[in-house]
């Protein structure tokens, strides 16, 4: 059968937008989904007030305040560890053996399953350390999750300065150090920027690493070493145990939100950033 | 002994049996070439006749590329470069690219970012160097009422003038020059022949120029390559007038390259 290329130049066009238009659906559905049932849970007293009967009444202030802390302190564990490892790649190494191996490793830390990061957490440093369930097991684990996130995307922001900037400051007598820490870090900061986000947006919507590392208590955390529930966990211990269905989606809801929020305040403050440098 | 120093006093970068290999392909073959204190040596011959490599075996920026050999002598103040301290060495002899790179932020941290790299910190003595080196430079009149707003907003040849200054304000001995105005219009580049002819009492010009007439009109010395090799040095004045190779006549003539 013969199809007049302008017939098939149609049939192509309908065909990639009802494709589009599907995947901005299945978007649209989730978070109205989640918005409509629990929207009404969301009150200023459900997020500043601690949960009474295991999360059936009462707010969520204890999760908000864990999820902060773990996925705050997880960057921050993430952040100088994986810039070091992108400026090495990049800067002080040809390319190798050796790097392809480091690349190759960091690329594969990133394809395994979040729960066996859990499982090792809950190994390494919950039982091996002895550090218990605690914030800062939950944080160390979720920082070896998303060190290749942040690696890779450095790195991608260090090979994106251009080669001229590093020459100039080595020709007026920079060191190679020098060079680094002032044109060359600089420079890629909106992109590792991107990576530290990126990072932060998963460590906050985590769930299977934490249940193994940070455990589930819902009291309120006074330091690093005690145990604690955050938001996702909370949403699947609430739905799983039947405990309440809406105060679930009114988390979920919640953790949505934020999500979105931290994606935004990446945006301004890389626009910022580059703004600056221009 | 000593001699080499004693006896080469007036010289201030010296040349010498320089032979330099990138991958398998000589580059440069058996240069010498003594520049004079104070003078500006411009370096013509056509595109590959390994000019801008000669600048970067000087100040050793060649080093970061990798497969390079090289054998003969460079010397600054008759002292081969390879034994002073690569990072003292660029200091000592500043180069200004081909095409004009600002760094990335205003017009006055681009002139400091030198200074700041070796630990200038106090900010009278910065702006002092700041609008020694712009006026050095001719571009003080033109950007010292918006220092602080970004470099990449000035024009082609203020760039230029602006790397030019910026290399000035870590007090370089030596300013190796690669085709500075290569991207440049007439004006611009008139400017910045201006400058240097101001600025040659204090300093030492290696001039790369792809114009000859650039070369005549600002050169002491000229020395033309091709392929590699140094076919002809000799005063300015002779080389263009009187040269004694042929190849010379032609490429200065304009017959070829």
């Amino acid at each position: 059968m013969l199809v007049r290329p302008f017939v098939w130049q149609r049939i192509v066009w309908a065909v990639l937008c009802v494709m589009t238009l599907a995947t901005l659906a299945c978007l649209f559905f989730i978070v109205s989904f989640i918005a409509a049932k629990g929207a009404h849970v969301i009150t200023p007293d459900f997020l500043l007030s601690l949960p009474e009967r295991m999360g059936k009444e009462g707010g969520i202030l204890p999760t908000i305040v864990a999820t902060l802390w773990v996925s705050l302190l997880a960057v921050l564990i993430a952040t100088p560890v994986g810039v070091a490892t992108a400026v090495y790649l990049t800067e002080y190494t040809r390319e190798s053996a050796l790097t392809r191996v480091i690349r190759f490793g960091a690329d594969a830390l990133a394809g395994i399953p979040s729960i066996i990061f859990g499982l090792f957490g809950f190994i390494f440093f919950v039982i091996r350390l002895r550090m218990g369930w605690s914030i800062l097991a939950g944080a160390l684990t979720l920082a070896i999750m998303i060190l290749p996130t942040i690696v890779r995307t450095s790195e991608e922001a260090i090979r994106a300065v251009p080669q001229a900037l590093r020459e100039v400051s080595l020709s007026l007598g920079g060191t190679r150090s020098k060079t680094i820490a002032r044109v060359v870090l600089p420079n890629a900061l909106p992109g590792v920027l991107t990576g530290v986000i990126l990072g932060m947006g998963r460590s906050v919507a985590e769930t299977a690493v934490l249940i193994f590392t940070a455990g589930s208590s819902l009291l309120m955390p006074r330091t690093v070493f005690d145990p604690a529930r955050t938001m996702s966990v909370h949403f699947y211990v609430l739905a799983r145990e039947g405990l309440s269905m809406e105060r679930a989606y009114g988390t979920a809801l919640l953790l949505i939100v934020s999500i979105l929020l931290i994606n935004v305040v990446a945006y301004v403050l890389m626009f910022r950033v580059t703004r600056k440098l221009r | 002994m000593g001699t080499a120093k004693g006896a080469k006093v007036e010289e201030k970068l010296a040349v010498r049996n320089l032979t330099v290999t990138v991958g398998n392909r000589a580059v440069l073959k058996d240069v010498s070439l003594p520049v004079a204190a104070g003078e500006i040596l411009a370096i013509i011959g056509p595109a590959h006749s390994g000019k801008t490599t000669l600048l970067r075996v000087i100040n050793r920026m060649i080093e970061t590329q990798p497969e390079f050999t090289r054998t003969g002598e460079v010397r600054l103040d008759g002292v081969e470069v390879r034994e002073l301290d690569g990072d003292e060495l660029r200091r000592r002899v500043g180069l200004v690219f081909a095409t004009p790179v600002p760094l990335p932020g205003t017009v006055y941290d681009n002139v400091a970012y030198g200074p700041r790299l070796h630990g200038l910190r106090a900010r009278s003595r910065l702006d002092a160097v700041v609008e020694a080196s712009l006026r050095a430079a001719f571009l003080w009149d033109e950007v010292s009422d918006r220092l602080h707003s970004s470099a990449l907003r000035l024009s082609g040849g203020q760039q230029q003038r602006l790397c030019i200054a910026r290399t000035l304000a870590t007090s370089p001995e030596v300013i190796l020059m690669d085709e500075p105005c290569s991207g440049l219009d007439p004006i611009s580049t008139a400017q910045i022949e201006n400058a240097m002819r101001q600025l040659k009492h204090r300093y030492t010009f290696v001039l790369v120029t792809n114009n000859v007439k650039q070369a005549a009109r600002v050169a002491d010395k000229v020395a033309f390559f091709l392929s590699g090799e140094l076919i002809e040095f000799a005063p300015s004045g002779q080389l263009f007038t009187t040269p004694r190779d042929p190849r010379t006549d032609d490429y200065v003539s304009g017959r070829i390259g």
